[in-house]
């Protein structure tokens, strides 16, 4: 399923999944089924991809996140926004996160 | 995006299979796994059972951790870094509060595995597996492929149907599960049949695993212990079906035996019971593994924590060394450590000790022993000098 993700677009975790941290790695572990693609999986983020989830709180826009992470990490905004859509498309389409309108 | 120094990297999300992935890159968690015992109360009688209480045995079941104490235990589970539990019994679906505690402990980000007989899934259960995927195959165990030899195992009217309808209403549900079988006398002809029907469940992606050298009681009962004995296949049956598919099991053999097959000496845990997992019974006496209930073993986590228990309490257990000469002579000098199940908690279930030899596992260990050119006929395993050598030659034989 191909997920249309826009920088104005704000995000928050889904319900139907868990986010936990073990001995560094940072997994997400699905709940209900129709999460991810197999029922005997989970998933872990990568560096980039853990920064951008602590910040997708359903209130702020992925813009707003990308500014934050900018400023954080002295990137370029361009980069991190780059890495916000790709995150948030990789994640919205797993269902993993939900928009909020 | 910069992390230390390193440009961001290619893909944010990786599926990872727990069991399989090397997820921790070598590092040792606290509690990478647990055994919980729900309860000890089953709706079935085997007999063949180490464990079970009648399903309505209120003196158990007064006794049995609440519904509160065992969430608790599931928190801590979390913060240990745990991220699969096993439900087991008794029957663990015999609790009125099962679905509100696989809830929970889905909900914690805890996968479940379950062990059950399978009688009590109804269709609302069948349907929350399949809508809160347990995240592991349930495991069913199959007493029998009639309702004769079913039931005259389980001792109980009406099981095998309940059975059956339980299995049938998981293949709608299309809920991940796996069958394994409890060979006894009652059901031991009906072998092809059970591997034929069980190869058309879809989730069955390893060889059918039997249980027949069966355990004695882990509460020491022992006028059931007796009966046990007289259920227990012999070695040579025993390794008619181990050898069942004999290329596998040569296979798998002389990948164990490489790994494996070496005498354990004195110290008596030579397993991985007690390092980083465990079992929590009923009652919520937190033991190195499942089997072991020496009272001496089993630390109380009413009055304490997983967490000091696998600090403080098993490394001590670890260290436990035998003064049994029998068991110095003898089982502290095998080879044959790998291909048998001699340890303290089956000691202790035989014998009430730790370090008694079991002379049924030995005469199992030393049939597969010979069968697999290990040993000559006469032999005593803790005799043979220059093993290594057999070990080798075994290991690097072609099929």
């Amino acid at each position: 399923m191909e997920a249309k993700v826009s920088l104005d677009m704000i995000y928050a975790p889904s319900e139907n999944v868990v986010a936990r941290e073990v001995q560094g790695e940072f997994i997400i572990i699905p709940i209900t089924s129709g999460v991810g693609d197999l029922e005997d999986e989970i998933f872990t983020l990568n560096e980039t991809g853990k920064s951008i989830w602590a910040k997708l709180d359903g209130k702020k826009a992925l813009k707003d996140v990308a500014g934050e992470l900018s400023q954080e990490f002295g990137a370029p905004v361009e980069e991190i926004e780059k890495d916000c859509l790709g995150l948030a498309e990789e994640l919205a389409k797993r269902r993993m996160l939900v928009e909020v309108k | 995006m910069l992390h230390n120094g390193k440009m961001k990297e290619d893909s944010y999300i990786t599926k990872q299979r727990i069991d399989k992935a090397s997820l921790w890159k070598g590092k040792v968690l606290p509690l990478a796994r647990l055994d919980m015992e729900l309860t000890e109360r089953c709706n079935n009688n085997c007999l063949h059972c180490c464990i079970n209480l009648p399903k309505d045995d209120l003196e158990a079941q007064k006794r049995e951790l609440s519904t509160g104490e065992i969430k608790n235990i599931l928190r801590e589970v979390v913060s240990l870094g745990c991220l699969s539990v096993r439900f087991t019994g008794g029957e663990p679906l015999l609790r009125e509060d099962f679905e509100e505690l696989y809830i929970f402990t889905r909900k914690l980000g805890i996968k479940v595995l379950i062990f059950t007989n399978a009688t009590l899934i109804t269709e609302h259960l069948a349907e929350l597996f399949s809508r809160i995927p347990p995240l592991e195959k349930i495991e069913v165990t199959v007493y029998g492929m009639k309702r004769e030899s079913y039931e005259a195992v389980t001792r109980t009217p009406g099981s095998y149907e309940a059975a059956f309808k339980g299995m049938n209403l998981l293949l709608e549900h299309k809920v991940p599960f796996v069958v394994k079988g409890a060979l006894l006398p009652q059901n031991k002809e009906e072998i092809d049949e059970f591997e034929k029907w069980a190869a058309k469940i879809p989730w069955m992606d390893k060889p059918l695993s039997y249980s027949m050298f069966f355990d004695l009681r882990c509460r020491r009962d022992n006028g059931k212990s007796e009966a046990i004995k007289n259920l227990r296949i012999t070695p040579e049956e025993g390794l008619k079906i181990l050898t069942y598919n004999r290329e596998t099991y040569f296979k798998e053999m002389r990948e164990f035996c490489s790994k494996f097959m070496r005498p354990p000496g004195d110290k008596l845990f030579s397993c991985g019971s007690g390092r980083d997992g465990g079992c929590v019974d009923a009652y919520g006496y937190f033991q190195p593994c499942l089997m072991l209930r020496h009272p001496g073993c089993v630390y109380n986590l009413r009055d304490g924590s997983l967490k000091d228990a696998l600090e403080n309490f098993f490394p001590e257990i670890r260290k436990m060394k035998s003064n049994n000469p029998e068991y110095l002579n003898r089982c502290a000098k095998c080879f044959l450590k790998g291909l048998c199940e001699q340890c303290p908690a089956k000691s202790w279930m035989e014998h009430g000790t730790l370090d008694t030899p079991v002379e049924y596992l030995c005469r199992v260990a030393h049939a597969q022993a010979k069968f697999l050119g290990l040993l000559q006929e006469g032999e005593k395993s803790w005799e043979v000098e220059g093993w290594q050598q057999r070990i080798r030659e075994f290991v690097e034989k072609e099929s």
